[in-house]
């Protein structure tokens, strides 16, 4: 009995969380489909947002933006994290240190002052532009992959690279087939880190974007007082649906699952 | 390349030199700015400038809204990882999906959500009115931009924590429970203990970021609460004042290193332990 009440209540707890965390969701996916330019009056249900969204070059060149930023800090930030957490992991103790502090920094100091200092100093050597926010973005990106890298360079198992090596594996195919898929979980899970932290940026990107480039967070911001176009919840409501479609896709695929448990003993 | 792997550690170069060049060099330059005024001498009275009572006022703003949310977020955390580690494999699979999936939504965006639901006509106060109680107003308070830090950053509160949660070892739990301690017990001696390292990287990632979110403040607050993120932001968009502006940020960069030392101190324990 006290068990039964018990599994309600916490079950009644992850109910009110998940209401906590999809209410304002709901309000924007409710919007989408309002057929009142207002966002207080409800004017009848329509799609037309995400027709017209379909013409809105604005939104396009946004929305280009922040994937091209994202996928391009994305990548960068995995080539040279994974390999800086390779080679930090046989620094000596002083240098291992010395580099994890330098690593701590973005994630410590607030985004604000990351942004700032960034644009401060880009500035004195090219004008803001696409090129700066980039550097900005790979800058907070590659600490993301190197933490997640890592725990799986902790655990490899250097011995399976030498014994390819003796047999006559090339020193690149060995390490690229024997080393690398050794790290590809906490590789694959840097790289999405990286790329949902450069799509969810504002602050540093507002900072270090200068006029003329907008990626959807500035575009959205800057349209905060002029009033936020439906077309953008038209958007955001496709861009939920397809991520929870590949999560949901994710989560059930048994294979992936299995890594995953495996991963966690590992660490 | 076996020679480079030889001495491994020189793969870490283009991360050294990235590091250097836009991690280490730009804080450098951003003390540069605020160690000068206007005509380019040299002054402490940019960093200084946070005590001045409007600063100041921001400044203790900011820390009572980020203390408060780190521990309404730790708070709502504990409670969730539990209920979600009673689940069944599949089941907290799909929870943390569930947990995630928002992230996904632009935070901007999201806030705005918030102000709609919050305002006096919003959807919170529909609900209210329907119920029969008097309508409240917390739109444009502390309380709203708290509710606001506490929905964006709560995911990276609970992430940590259900990681080292469900790391710990089920058979010692089991042991516990067999030698006869009550859940109570398992919690504080096993389970909190063993979750440490969790939530000190939540505390992390949630306390710096709520204190500086700015653009939560300007949508909640109403442009009325500032937190100190908002008073640099105005430096450097508005005022066009860089050096006040830089000063301010090294003053808040100082302020968090040393609130923060604590759990760094944690971190590199731990880190020692690893090896």
């Amino acid at each position: 009995m006290v068990e039964k009440a018990r599994a309600f209540i916490s079950r009644l707890y992850i109910l009110l969380i998940i209401l906590f965390l999809y209410a304002p969701i709901a309000v924007l996916i409710i919007l989408s489909f309002n057929d009142s330019r207002s966002r207080v009056v409800w004017g009848g249900f329509t799609f037309k947002w995400y027709v017209t969204l379909l013409h809105n070059s604005q939104i396009r060149s946004a929305l280009g933006m922040t994937f091209l930023l994202a996928f391009l800090s994305a990548f960068v930030s995995l080539v040279i994290g994974t390999a800086a957490a390779l080679g930090i992991y046989s620094m000596k103790k002083r240098n291992h240190r010395l580099m994890m502090m330098i690593t701590n920094i973005p994630m410590l100091n607030a985004d604000i002052v990351t942004g700032i200092a960034l644009m401060l100093w880009i500035i004195q050597f090219m004008p803001l532009g696409f090129g700066s926010v980039l550097i900005a973005h790979i800058t907070f990106n590659i600490p993301y992959v190197i933490l997640a890298v890592m725990p799986k360079v902790r655990t490899m198992n250097i011995s399976i690279y030498n014994a390819g090596r003796d047999l006559g594996a090339g020193p690149l195919r060995a390490f690229f087939e024997l080393m690398l898929p050794q790290l590809s979980g906490g590789m694959i899970s840097g790289f999405f880190m990286a790329f949902t932290m450069s799509m969810d940026d504002f602050v540093i990107t507002y900072f270090t974007k200068g006029a003329g480039i907008n990626t959807l967070s500035t575009m959205i911001y800057g349209e905060i007082k002029k009033g936020i176009k439906p077309e953008i919840y038209a958007l955001s409501t496709i861009i939920f649906v397809l991520v929870l479609v590949i999560l949901m896709i994710a989560n059930s695929m048994p294979a992936a699952e299995g890594t995953k448990r495996m991963g966690r003993q590992g660490d | 390349m076996d020679k480079v792997l030889g001495k491994r550690s020189a793969l870490a170069g283009p991360y050294v030199i990235w590091a250097v060049g836009f991690t280490v060099i730009p804080l450098v330059v951003i003390i540069k700015y605020a160690v000068f005024d206007r005509s380019g001498a040299f002054t402490l009275a940019n960093i200084l400038s946070i005590f001045a009572p409007v600063h100041l006022k921001a400044l203790i703003f900011s820390l009572e809204i980020a203390l408060g949310c780190t521990l309404v977020c730790i708070l709502l955390a504990y409670p969730l990882v539990l209920a979600i580690s009673r689940l069944k494999f599949a089941r907290s699979g799909m929870m943390l999906v569930i947990l995630i999936l928002p992230m996904w939504m632009n935070f901007i965006l999201k806030l705005l959500a918030w102000q709609m639901i919050l305002s006096s006509n919003g959807v919170l106060n529909l609900i209210i009115r329907s119920l029969g109680f008097a309508e409240f107003d917390i739109s444009n308070t502390p309380l709203s931009i708290m509710i606001g830090v506490i929905y964006e950053y709560f995911p990276y509160m609970v992430l940590p924590i259900y990681d080292a949660v469900t790391a710990i070892d089920e058979d010692v739990i089991e042991a516990a429970r067999d030698l006869g301690a009550k859940k109570a017990t398992v919690f504080w001696r096993i389970v909190f203990p063993l979750s440490l390292p969790g939530l000190m990287s939540g505390i992390t990632m949630v306390f710096v970021p709520s204190m500086t979110s700015f653009v939560t403040a300007d949508i909640l607050g109403g442009g009325k609460l500032q937190l100190v993120g908002n008073i640099i932001e105005q430096e450097f968009i508005h005022s066009m004042n860089w050096n006040l502006g830089a000063g301010l940020s090294v003053a808040l960069m100082i302020f968090v290193l040393i609130s923060m030392t604590f759990t760094i101190n944690k971190d590199e324990r731990e880190e020692e332990e690893a090896w």
